[in-house]
């Protein structure tokens, strides 16, 4: 075999690229965490300073640090995990199942128009229904344990792991599809070659927004019926007026949101990864 | 029955003497197609006739418009003829067949898949033998010069490295026919070139029938056995040009009077030459 002509040093450096904007791109992400936690501290100090200087009473707002010491006491004696560990469950289950149903739907709808025809619009009026609505039913129909609550976040989280589905099998280039139907592939290769890792960005996304959706279906879900979780602390607190332990506990879901939206993000990243480089 | 042995022993890329006894891979037969629009119907092909023998290299030119990319839909099987018949070694075309392979205008890789897992999609979705086709994708990425490059992505290359890669996943399946859409059409000029000579050895070494769809006449006289010239609107076929001249060839070599007239003639046929 002639190897004649391996005319190609049309290729960029890339692993020197890609170490140089490794070490830009770590400092820079070091630098804006700085400047964010230096944003934060300073927020709290003020308010701190404001609510001991005005003498703001701790049953109408706590200082952050009764917060803090709040948060600190819940974490030490095991409850807030305890709790934490089952709205986490319900979270994380409900968001797993919210999304396996939405993307299924969403598959089954772009490949059989009848589907989309008549379930598209039944799942626009149950998504136009506020879901504190449906709360109590779940708990009615699931009792008061997990399964109520999962069901509940199952059902915030459908809906825009759906619509981004469509969305994206929609927006598969058309040549992608004739690639593969070329080849005689069946509309199943076509789904799982072309169609699913075209949408796939797509998908992540909804599932992004999906998890704050989930965080407040739990914890509706707790608050209309349940005996442990972090919704039933939040509620005992406000009822014996522990502002400073429901701050604690509000604090404590603030981070647990911004820790499951990050790790969506890298998963993202990382199962994405070519989106957005130019290639055609 | 010796010379039945006799045509056996002939190695796979050895030169072989076309003659009219040669079988036909391809053969259009009074290929018609007719689209219905809103504004009514529209003919994008009239009476299209066209045999291909094994291990020829036929470019079809045209201006735009005159349903080259009609007539190679036809081929793959991504639509139907309303008129004729379009068969493949004799069996009839009526849908996508594991027979052809087919490179496109852009190289529609998948940025998700490595350049050698890009080769290795036919293989994939045809359920072929994924262990045996791995060292023919290997050779055949050498052979196209990206040896080095299986394992990066689409979008580390270069756009004439990416249109390479496509070609290389046209021949990975050994088709009997590999359709060409202006494969070259996105890239520079000088780009152009390069893959043009690098397309005549790529076929040298394979000896693969083609079917070259271009608007280019310097790349059609300089590739091809025979260049099938069309019209536009309805597409039919005005006249089949045949280049004898040896390979390889060299863009020089379209300079030489045989070339020059050849060129010359398709314009006139074309009604481009501009002598009124």
């Amino acid at each position: 075999m002639a190897i004649a002509n391996p005319s190609t040093p049309d290729v960029r450096g890339i692993s020197d690229d890609i170490r140089m904007t490794w070490n830009g791109k770590a400092f820079a992400a070091l630098r804006r965490g700085g400047e964010l936690a230096a944003f934060f501290i300073l927020v709290i100090v003020a308010l701190e300073a404001f609510i001991v200087l005005a003498g703001v009473e701790p049953y109408i707002f706590p200082a952050p640090s009764a917060i803090g010491r709040a948060l600190w006491r819940g974490l030490i004696d095991g409850s807030y995990l305890s709790a934490l560990a089952v709205t986490m469950t319900e979270i994380l289950g409900g968001l797993a199942l919210g999304a396996l149903l939405g993307i299924s739907l969403g598959v089954a709808m772009v490949n059989v128009s009848l589907l989309e025809r008549f379930l598209y619009p039944c799942i626009v009026a149950l998504q136009t229904v506020p879901k504190v609505a449906i709360a109590p039913l779940m708990i009615i129909w699931f009792g008061f344990g997990l399964q109520s609550k999962i069901f509940m976040v199952t059902v915030m989280c459908l809906f825009p792991c759906l619509i981004n589905t469509i969305a994206g099998l929609r927006a598969t280039d058309s040549d992608r599809i004739n690639l593969i139907r070329a080849m005689r592939g069946s509309r199943w290769q076509i789904l799982r070659y072309v169609q699913l890792p075209s949408a796939a960005p797509y998908i992540m996304a909804g599932i992004n927004t999906a998890v704050v959706l989930a965080i407040i279906g739990a914890i509706v879900g707790e608050f209309v019926g349940a005996k442990v979780g972090i919704g039933v602390l939040i509620l005992k607190a406000n009822f014996e007026l522990a502002l400073d332990v429901a701050f604690s506990l509000i604090v404590l879901l603030a981070i647990t949101g911004v820790i499951l939206s990050t790790t969506i993000k890298a998963i993202e990243r990382r199962l994405c990864f070519w989106s957005g480089r130019a290639t055609k | 029955m010796s010379m039945a042995a006799a045509v056996i022993d002939i190695p796979s890329g050895a030169v072989v003497a076309r003659t009219s006894a040669q079988p036909q891979t391809l053969r259009v037969s009074n290929v018609g197609l007719t689209y219905s629009t809103a504004e009514g119907p529209v003919e994008a092909l009239r009476g299209v006739s066209l045999d291909v023998s094994e291990g020829e290299f036929v470019s079809i030119l045209g201006p735009s418009g005159c349903g080259k990319s009609s007539l190679l839909k036809l081929i793959l099987g991504l639509d139907r003829a309303t008129k004729g018949k379009i068969a493949l070694d004799g069996e009839v075309i009526d849908g996508p067949s594991h027979g052809v392979g087919a490179v496109y205008q852009s190289p529609v890789l998948l940025p998700w898949r490595t350049i050698e897992e890009n080769v290795l999609l036919p293989v994939d979705v045809m359920k072929l033998d994924r262990k045996a086709a791995i060292p023919r994708a290997r050779a055949l990425l050498t052979m196209a010069g990206l040896g080095d490059f299986g394992g990066r992505y689409p979008y580390e290359l270069s756009g004439g490295m990416q249109q390479r890669a496509g070609i290389v996943r046209a021949l990975v399946h050994d088709p009997r026919l590999l359709l060409m859409d202006e494969p070259f059409a996105a890239l520079d000029a000088m780009n152009r070139e390069l893959l043009t000579l690098e397309l005549q050895r790529i076929w040298m070494e394979s000896r693969k029938t083609v079917v070259f769809i271009t608007h280019s006449i310097p790349e059609a006289v300089l590739l091809s056995d025979r260049i099938v010239v069309m019209s536009a609107r309805p597409g039919q076929i005005i006249e089949i040009v045949q280049n004898p001249s040896p390979r390889p060839r060299t863009f020089a070599d379209l300079n030489s009077a045989e070339a020059a007239a050849l060129c010359d003639g398709i314009r006139r046929i074309l009604d481009l030459s501009g002598r009124h």
